[in-house]
């Protein structure tokens, strides 16, 4: 396979081509079948009741009420649930939590499952469960972060050591010529994907289909597999299309398994959808956090240490902590890097993974932090980031495997204007009278390549069938990935057929991490190119092909044939290859890869650099973002239209953490009181204005053979400290909380 | 959603006499099929008003009061050029009010009606004096961001959330009812109560009442040069109002020769601030004065919660309303929603 | 109880009975008609994700019960094509990727064709904001949205005008 390895040349004309989504037709037309669009016959509707009470125990339910409502088939209780077959305080898979699926009638946060009711419509489900009407001891709910002792838990900073240190932290502080000891407080803040967790599940016998929106298709069959005692391969998950995961749909959930398992107990196919305000417990948010930032200089400017301390929630049951303080270790240039993770745990559901985890967090505060050290030194944060510029990575020293962070800082401070900005805060007023401010940050977002496979057959009439379970949850894994599948055989694009998001495809890895299209992308990419590779044997091998007797090797995939490098007179089309050798079709395997000793030697991050600009009531103390401008470079853009809405979706994330998320707990029962978008708000399309997204282009021959970094989740790095510093340019008050409100600044 | 009779009246004979206690009127739905969801709202019986005749008209009569019918929708009033030059704040206050979609579908006798936000009450988990009489106030002491600074009691700290009910009360609107012991008016100061002891008696609307109509006096026509509506809120657009004001002035050589002022969010009913509207009479308009006068409105303010921050924002919503009405009405009314950002030649970008 | 209601949806006429008084708009299209281009993002009316038409004007179909529509015209995002000819707006939102996931695109779409016909927007990018302020999207595809409407709210307009010249 080490040919396939190799960094391959590109000659196809679809990667890099700004196309509109392949699947926009069925997106605008309400044809694009989410999963509980599908209304298979003889369906139950499964509804669940949340506990209204975070710790505790459910002491009654009125079953006889519920069941007595016309139209409920059944209610599903600690009491009589079926067995499972796995153990759901095990953790089947790597991205796994323990659920709760009615074990016991302990509460353990508030949004845990209680109860299901089956009916046979939805509005007769919803009332059943309305009706059980539970009853508690309630105990008294721990839901803040000092509520609780910190303490270090294993898992770490997921997939990092919770304490990690470079250099000499002593010297370097005695060494500070000055310093900042801030705190930063960042909220609870929940997923909220516009589609919540839903599942459309049937059995048949002991086969299992699930329409299920999934990021992680095949992983997500072994974990429901488990709870049920059946093989991986029984169960098929469909999941063409998810509403938006961000993190929150990689996972089995309780509820959803208590669906599958209703479903089995009655042997009628069941829909469940949560609701809005189910959406707050038991699917996963990300944690508060507490971090507590050191920075020093020395004498010109230059960081001495930075010592980044983070506290996080975590449940009472398990162990998920916000990796908040990961943030600080691969950014800017110190001597000394220290960075540590604490959990407390809480009654809370546990967190997850949720958009840029750890990153968003950390990068809120440390991007403030910088800005208050910049302005301890009497410099231009701009200035300052750069005087700290890293050039090999801060702590290990390995070489980057590239990072265009310089011109990222340089154009985006060009577009925006940055050269313009006075020092000093609470200078700048618009002619309306609102304060104006400037601030920026640095986005910095890992490259992760996960496993996945692939898999491409060449037909005949010169068509393309590529195959990969990956999904597509807004991205545009439908239109980038079968870019980069056509390029693989030199083909135009509107000759593939591209099959996803069904987990009997070729496991296409975890929409996760910001890594699915270098992932499922790599697989797909060294599958067509697997087919190239054989076609180019068979007709090298071949003394009727005008390519026999050339070396494999030179061989490139363009328009439809095989030609010789540098001599592209001499070559053959695919179709004819395969038909001289007889062949309907031809299959090639391929897999995402990257080389152990770069993986191993390098430090591989897509930057940016994000400006922003708000205005503010003077008097009032409104704010709004009137103006953002992020600047990346995160390797090969596949798509530049769709990678732009990623990027720009990423920085509005940005404004959401600064300045709106935060769930709100009654202090008394541990309840969310907010759960629902009225009183959780993210921003409306009025709070958005002027956004510009600029990508500059990297060369990474290390990051995988395709040289994608990827671009889900960076935008919102940078984005929340940029708009958090122009707060503070505008008014002058630096505030340490998220999100920032109107009453922050009175 | 707990199961209801649903009654479909062809008259408004019929819908009085189909009501009995337990009974919810329909109109729109914005809200009480919202709170029927969440079971803060259980009626036995819905009866829809969609087929009444007569209440779908907007009509201004000989002596220029102005009729609105109950079920006037909240945009289609909004629109209504006539409408929106003579009473241009609430036209603005109107389209400052939740989404196009619900503006399209709510009514304005719904628009008086609609319960509070209070989290407490919309989750019929919790003690709530005003869903269930007696069992407390979960909100004392919970979390949530809308709670009173004025005429809150013991028992209720809720606010009433209305943006359009805020200029009504400034300009002394009536509302028409109608009920098993025939027609009358209610003045709209009067209308919606302060909780004292009882606060699950919202409004003077006895049972079975029916609203017919809302009326605005010829004299509130009068303010028309000078009114505007500013609501605060947490997001540029589609929130519940942090804070809100109505303020609307007669101005003649110079010389404020009549004031108005509402605030909105602070209280369990629009705030009508008549000290403030007398300190404001006689007097050349100026931000001094207008300072002097939301200082006056908020006067016996106190926080309900840990809202002591709303206080001086309140003052300072009624000093901005008043110098934006002072200003003058906007050209083109409505403007954009009432919005801090809402530039009166909005920028093209 | 059982109502019988007659209403329109998407251009064909439906006699129903409905059994069940508590049924929304948003639930009778999705589970009962067969319509499930209609999406439930909150079913509060928070979100706007269930956004239809029903005579001409948006609405949110999660707040409105079905008995109430007797003699309604209901248009959903399945009936706003015609035949294969997408509606400007339905072209817009694909040429300017007003969306990711496409979950909350059915109702920004009917919310966007309800706009236009209101006319209070215009082209003026601050108004189509405000007025597409009822439609959440969590992919934060707002950029896209709103050049979208302003595109098709141009090119209807240009279509109009040539139609009446």
């Amino acid at each position: 396979m080490s040919d396939t390895m190799s960094r391959p040349m590109r000659f196809g004309s679809n990667s890099g081509q700004p196309l509109t989504r392949r699947d926009g037709l069925a997106k605008v037309t309400g044809t694009a079948t989410f999963a509980a669009d599908n209304h298979p016959r003889n369906l139950l509707y499964a509804v669940c009741l949340p506990a209204t009470i975070a710790r505790g125990r459910v002491a009654h339910l009125d079953v006889a009420a519920a069941e007595a409502h016309p139209g409920v088939s059944h209610v599903m209780t600690p009491q009589n649930r079926p067995p499972l077959q796995g153990d759901p305080s095990e953790k089947p898979t790597m991205f796994s939590f323990r659920i709760e699926v009615l074990q016991d009638d302990t509460v353990r946060y508030a949004g845990q499952p209680i109860a299901m009711v089956l009916g046979e419509t939805i509005e007769a489900a919803t009332e059943g469960a309305r009706l059980l009407n539970p009853r508690y001891e309630t105990m008294t709910p721990r839901i803040a972060l000092d509520q609780n002792e910190p303490e270090a838990l294993e898992p770490g900073a997921l997939g990092r050591p919770a304490d990690v240190e470079h250099g000499d932290m002593q010297t370097a502080r005695n060494s500070a010529a000055q310093g900042i000891d801030v705190t930063y407080e960042t909220a609870p803040q929940y997923h909220n994907a516009m589609e919540t967790h839903a599942v459309v599940a049937q059995w048949d016998g002991d086969r299992l289909i699930l329409d299920m929106p999934s990021q992680a298709l095949v992983l997500s069959c072994a974990g429901y597999a488990h709870f049920f005692g059946i093989p991986a391969g029984n169960v098929t998950l469909r999941s063409p299309f998810l509403g938006g995961g961000f993190g929150s749909k990689a996972i089995p959930t309780g509820p959803q398994v208590l669906a599958i398992l209703a479903a089995r107990m009655t042997g009628r196919p069941v829909k469940l959808m949560l609701t809005r305000q189910q959406m707050f417990g038991p699917v996963g948010h990300r944690g508060a956090t507490r971090q507590r930032l050191r920075l020093g200089t020395d004498d010109a400017a230059a960081l001495s240490f930075i010592d980044h301390e983070g506290v996080s929630e975590t449940s009472s049951f398990d162990d998920f902590l916000e990796p908040a303080a990961n943030a600080s270790q691969g950014l800017y240039a110190a001597q000394a890097l220290r960075s540590t993770h604490r959990g407390v745990r809480l009654d809370v559901g546990t967190p997850s993974p949720m958009r840029a985890p750890g990153e968003a967090s950390g990068s809120a505060a440390l991007e403030c932090a910088m800005d208050e050290m910049a302005e301890a030194t009497g410099l231009d944060p701009l200035e300052f980031r750069l005087r700290n510029y890293a050039e090999t990575e801060p702590g290990t020293g390995k070489p980057y495997s590239s990072k265009a962070l310089r011109e990222c800082y340089a154009e985006g401070a060009r577009r925006f204007g940055w050269s313009r900005r006075p020092l000093a805060p609470r200078q700048m007023q618009d002619a309306d009278g609102m304060l104006v401010g400037w601030g920026m940050g640095t986005a910095l977002f890992p490259c992760p390549m996960f496993a996945a496979d692939a898999r491409a057959t060449l037909r005949a009439d010169g068509t393309a069938l590529f195959e990969t379970s990956a999904a597509d949850m807004g991205q545009g894994a439908w239109t980038a990935l079968a870019q980069i599948a056509a390029d693989s055989l030199g083909l135009p694009i509107e000759k593939i057929e591209f099959r996803s998001g069904n987990s009997t495809l070729p496991d296409g890895g975890i929409a996760g991490g910001s890594g699915h299209t270098a992932t499922a992308g790599s697989a797909l990419d060294a599958s067509g190119r697997d087919v190239i590779r054989q076609l180019g044997s068979m007709a090298a091998a071949d003394p009727a092909s005008p390519l026999h007797g050339a070396d494999n090797a030179t061989f490139q995939a363009r328009d439809g044939r095989i030609e010789v490098e540098g001599d592209p007179a001499r070559g053959e089309d695919l179709a004819a290859i395969l038909h001289r050798a007889g062949l309907e079709q031809l299959e090639g395997q391929g897999s995402a890869f990257r080389k152990p000793e770069d993986a191993e030697n390098r430090a591989m991050n897509a930057h940016g650099a994000v400006f922003a600009e708000v205005k503010i009531d003077p008097d009032l103390c409104q704010m709004r973002v009137t103006r953002l401008v992020g600047a990346f470079a995160a390797g090969r853009i596949i798509n530049p239209r769709l990678a732009e809405s990623q990027l720009m979706g990423g920085m509005i994330w940005g404004v959401s953490f600064a300045l709106h998320e935060k769930a709100q707990h009654d202090p008394r029962t541990g309840r969310i009181m907010n759960a629902d978008f009225a009183g959780y708000h993210i921003p409306v399309n009025a709070d958005i204005r002027d956004l510009e997204v600029i990508t500059i282009h990297e060369d990474d021959p290390y990051v995988n053979a395709l040289g994608i970094k990827g671009v889900g989740e960076i935008g919102i790095t940078g984005t929340v400290g940029a708009i958090a510093n122009a707060i503070r340019h505008a008014t002058g008050r630096r505030i340490r909380h998220f999100p920032i409100r109107i009453e922050d600044l009175l | 959603m707990k199961m209801f009779d649903f009654i479909r009246p062809a008259s408004i004979d019929e819908a009085i006499a189909a009501w009995r206690p337990g009974a919810a009127w329909l109109g729109g739905g914005t809200n009480l099929v919202d709170l029927m969801k969440t079971g803060a709202a259980q009626p036995d019986r819905l009866i829809d008003l969609g087929r009444l005749p007569g209440l779908d008209r907007i009509e201004t009569g000989a002596e220029g009061a102005t009729r609105i019918g109950a079920r006037v929708g909240n945009a289609d009033l909004a629109r209504d050029a006539d409408f929106a030059r003579r009473f241009p704040m609430v036209a603005e206050a109107l389209l400052s009010g939740a989404s196009g979609q619900l503006r399209n579908a709510a009514t304005v006798a719904g628009n008086l009606m609609q319960r509070t936000r209070c989290p407490y009450f919309q989750n019929p988990e919790t003690a709530c004096n005003k869903r269930r009489p007696g069992t407390g106030c979960d909100a004392r002491g919970g979390v949530g961001d809308n709670y009173a600074v004025l005429g809150w009691s013991d028992d209720c700290i809720a606010t009433h959330p209305s943006d359009f009910c805020v200029p009504l009360a400034a300009l002394d609107a009536v509302v028409e009812v109608i009920g098993p012991n025939g027609a009358r008016e209610i003045a709209f100061a009067d209308f919606h109560h302060l909780p004292g002891t009882t606060p699950d008696r919202e409004t003077a609307l006895e049972p079975g009442e029916l609203i017919l109509a809302l009326r605005l006096p010829a004299a509130a026509a009068e303010f028309a040069g000078h009114a505007r509506y500013l609501k605060l809120r947490d997001r540029t657009s589609f929130a519940f109002a942090t804070v809100s004001a109505a303020a609307a002035l007669k101005i003649e050589g110079g010389i404020i020769t009549g004031a108005r002022l509402a605030l909105g969010a602070v209280a369990a009913k629009p705030w009508r601030a008549a000290e403030a509207e007398a300190l404001l009479t006689g007097h050349a308009p100026d931000a001094a004065l207008f300072d002097r006068a939301a200082e006056a409105a908020l006067s016996d303010a106190v926080p309900a919660h840990d809202n002591a921050w709303k206080i001086p924002i309140a003052r300072r919503v009624a000093a901005r309303a008043l110098a934006l009405a002072a200003r003058g009405t906007p050209a083109r009314m409505p403007a954009l929603p009432a919005s801090v950002f809402a530039a009166e030649e909005p920028a093209h970008v | 109880m059982s109502l019988s209601i007659s209403f329109t949806v998407n251009g064909t006429r439906r006699d129903l009975t409905i059994d069940d008084p508590r049924v929304t708009l948003l639930d009778l299209l999705r589970e009962r008609l067969g319509l499930p281009g209609t999406k439930k993002g909150c079913d509060r009316g928070q979100c706007g994700a269930c956004t239809v038409l029903v005579n001409g004007r948006r609405i949110n179909s999660c707040l409105t019960l079905a008995a109430t529509l007797d003699g309604a015209r209901i248009t959903t995002i399945e009936g706003l094509a015609q035949g294969d000819a997408l509606h400007p707006v339905q072209t817009a939102f694909i040429e300017n990727d007003g969306f990711q996931c496409g979950y909350c695109t059915p109702g920004q779409i009917m919310s966007a064709v309800g706009l236009i016909a209101e006319a209070s927007a215009g082209e003026d990018l601050e108004r189509i904001r405000e007025g597409m302020s009822g439609n959440l999207c969590r992919c934060a595809a707002y950029h896209g949205i709103t050049r979208a409407v302003q595109q098709a709210t141009r090119r209807m307009a240009e279509a109009e005008q040539e139609g009446t010249a």
